[in-house]
């Protein structure tokens, strides 16, 4: 026999009320200059890649970091696997080869990637809500510059790092490996910022994503084209002078020149910079890239009206 | 305490002078700033917010001076431009959380302002689809929503009700006076329509080809036009006996078509004088009604040719 146990008194059942609280001011803190921008620059990165956009932004980065891996993954397969067989002693293409090899992605990756970053603002006029902001204009157009040249970078020193690591698990020396990987990691910093100024410029001089993706693939293509094409007659012609000046003109070709002037890495250009003057010009030369994009950018945000 | 002041502010563009030494002073609540299209309306905004150096004159906002100290204006103020800049491919939260991070919000701080004022200017579920699908007004929200989510002392509002139908205009206008009367946020909202800003403005400040017509409290405007309709019978000829009563006790009155006469509200009193007059008369009262008045009516009667209310 049991007695029934007490139930106790059922309490109100819980009505779904909505509670509507007014408006609440904010007390809490707010951050200063630097933080903002590295929320921005953070942001900006993250965008490039598409994450925190819609999933169809996130193919295209997506599948051109793929490809940009697929060539270093199978070079490493070889290494490790046929080192002995093949009796390699380095990696089979050197590091700061390997952005002119694959300098068709990299290209499209910027092409696509730039007016993303930079025509979007523009074009639906989002630049307003953000130079209503505390930022100053300055700083809105070098961290979008960074977020860009880092957001390359990653896409250009990946392959790197995986083919230096599976150098490594390969058995390369490891001095040598670092010193060539540090160097080639230097080169992929400075066509990243080559690039980006370049893209970043003809971006932002058109508000039409379309017409700013076409520009950036043509500027970066056919410069690349036509500098590859005299570097091959000069050299063949034995006017080499000619095709080394003419290195200058594509941020590739120039780039791997610096790499040549200041870590003697291996060329891959027909017409390497030979000399000091020649080397000095190559390393002004690019410097003077990224200034004067970064120089023209400003010119063109102090003109953008709010 | 003075939220806007401006002191011989001028702005002068190669062709157009879009402010003319201009003298305002704006305070706490709601203040509506009207002038037709191109009156400069924009250009003090822009200037106030020190995206835009002035020629000559200064301009103080919150007590910071807006030539040198704009970065900390811009902190305190949240603006919402005329124009669209809404991009497409983001969600409304998604852009207002990132706004907010701009405005110098720690990312919980952001998240958690942004779902707050998507639900104070009305904006649902549909928050979390790309800008690119909404409506007018569902944009207009998001705009006011990303200018108040940083919690500003000052919210500068350009044209809020351009674009919008009747019943949206009539949703952001209740929303404007609430942000200046329920969230404490002063408010400088802008329209060229005089009419609009009658109803939630307690101050209206008119501007015209740069220059200042009018600056007062919205009170004064609808004082200075207030009239009542009157309309008396008991004799054929009661209008014009009850008129020239009220004449003779210092009212203005006069004839209004019909049997109705129109007098000039002078004061809290008046309706109890036309009441009294007509109680002496012996005539019996049928209605005193106010007139529908509007502010635009100020400047129909004045000397503002210029301003074209709509």
């Amino acid at each position: 026999m049991s007695t029934p146990s007490e139930s106790p008194v059922a309490p109100e059942p819980p009505g779904g009320v909505i509670h509507d609280l007014g408006y609440r001011p904010y007390a809490g803190p707010r951050l200063g200059e630097a933080t903002v921008a590295r929320s921005f620059f953070t942001t900006g990165l993250r965008n490039t890649y598409g994450l925190g956009r819609s999933a169809r932004s996130k193919v295209l980065p997506m599948i051109l970091l793929g490809l940009m891996l697929l060539p270093a993954l199978i070079l490493v397969g070889v290494l490790v696997q046929a080192k002995d067989l093949l009796g390699l002693d380095e990696q089979i293409v050197p590091y700061s080869t390997y952005p002119i090899t694959t300098q068709l992605l990299i290209s499209v990756f910027v092409a696509a990637q730039a007016p993303a970053l930079i025509s979007r603002d523009l074009r639906f006029r989002t630049i307003t809500l953000y130079l209503a902001r505390p930022m100053r204009r300055s700083a809105y157009v070098l961290v979008r510059f960074a977020s860009l040249t880092v957001a390359t970078f990653l896409l250009v020193a990946a392959p790197l790092l995986l083919m230096y690591v599976g150098g490594l698990l390969a058995g390369l020396p490891l001095a040598r490996e670092s010193g060539r990987f540090l160097g080639a990691l230097v080169g992929a910093a400075l066509l990243a910022a080559c690039l980006s100024g370049l893209a970043a410029l003809v971006s932002a001089l058109t508000i039409r994503r379309g017409l700013a993706v076409a520009a950036v693939i043509v500027v970066l293509l056919v410069s690349y084209t036509v500098v590859v094409a005299i570097q091959g007659i000069s050299y063949e012609s034995g006017h080499e002078t000619v095709g080394q000046v003419a290195g200058v003109f594509s941020p590739y070709t120039l780039v791997n020149g610096v790499q040549v002037v200041l870590f003697d890495s291996p060329e891959a250009t027909a017409t390497p910079p030979e000399g000091a003057a020649m080397g000095v010009l190559y390393v002004v030369a690019t410097l003077l890239a990224v200034g004067g994009s970064l120089a023209g950018l400003m010119a063109r945000y102090r003109r953008v009206s709010p | 305490m003075a939220v806007i002041v401006t002191a011989g502010l001028t702005k002068a563009y190669p062709r157009v002078t879009a402010l003319d030494h201009l003298d305002v002073t704006v305070g706490e609540g709601v203040t509506g700033l009207v002038g037709a299209n191109g009156a400069g309306k924009s250009t003090l905004i822009k200037i106030l917010l020190g995206l835009v150096p002035a020629t000559s004159g200064t301009a103080r906002v919150l007590g910071h001076d807006v030539a040198a100290e704009g970065a900390r204006i811009r902190a305190l103020v949240g603006y919402m431009p005329e124009h669209d800049c809404l991009p497409a491919d983001v969600s409304a939260s998604d852009l207002v959380v990132h706004l907010g991070q701009m405005s110098g919000l720690p990312y919980a701080a952001a998240r958690e302002r942004t779902s707050d004022v998507l639900r104070h200017v009305g904006l649902a579920e549909e928050r979390y689809r790309p800008i690119g699908g909404y409506s007018t007004g569902m944009k207009q929200r998001v705009k006011l929503a990303q200018a108040l989510v940083h919690d500003p002392r000052l919210v500068l509002l350009d044209e809020p009700t351009n674009g919008l139908d009747p019943s949206a205009r009539d949703d952001m206008l209740g929303l404007v006076k609430r942000i200046g009367e329920e969230f404490g946020i002063a408010v400088l909202v802008t329209s060229h329509l005089l009419g609009e800003l009658e109803r939630v403005s307690d101050h209206v400040v008119i501007l015209d080809t740069g220059r200042l017509l009018r600056s007062s409290a919205t009170t004064d405007f609808l004082h200075a036009t207030g009239s009542l309709l009157v309309e008396v019978q008991g004799r054929p000829d009661a209008d014009r006996l009850l008129g020239q009563a009220l004449v003779d006790a210092g009212l203005t009155a006069r004839p209004a078509g019909g049997a109705l006469i129109e007098v000039e509200v002078r004061d809290e009193t008046t309706p109890d004088v036309v009441r009294d007059l007509t109680v002496d008369l012996g005539l019996g009262l049928v209605r005193m009604q106010e007139r529908h008045h509007r502010i635009e009516d100020v400047f129909r009667e004045g000397a503002a040719g210029s301003v074209h209310p709509v």
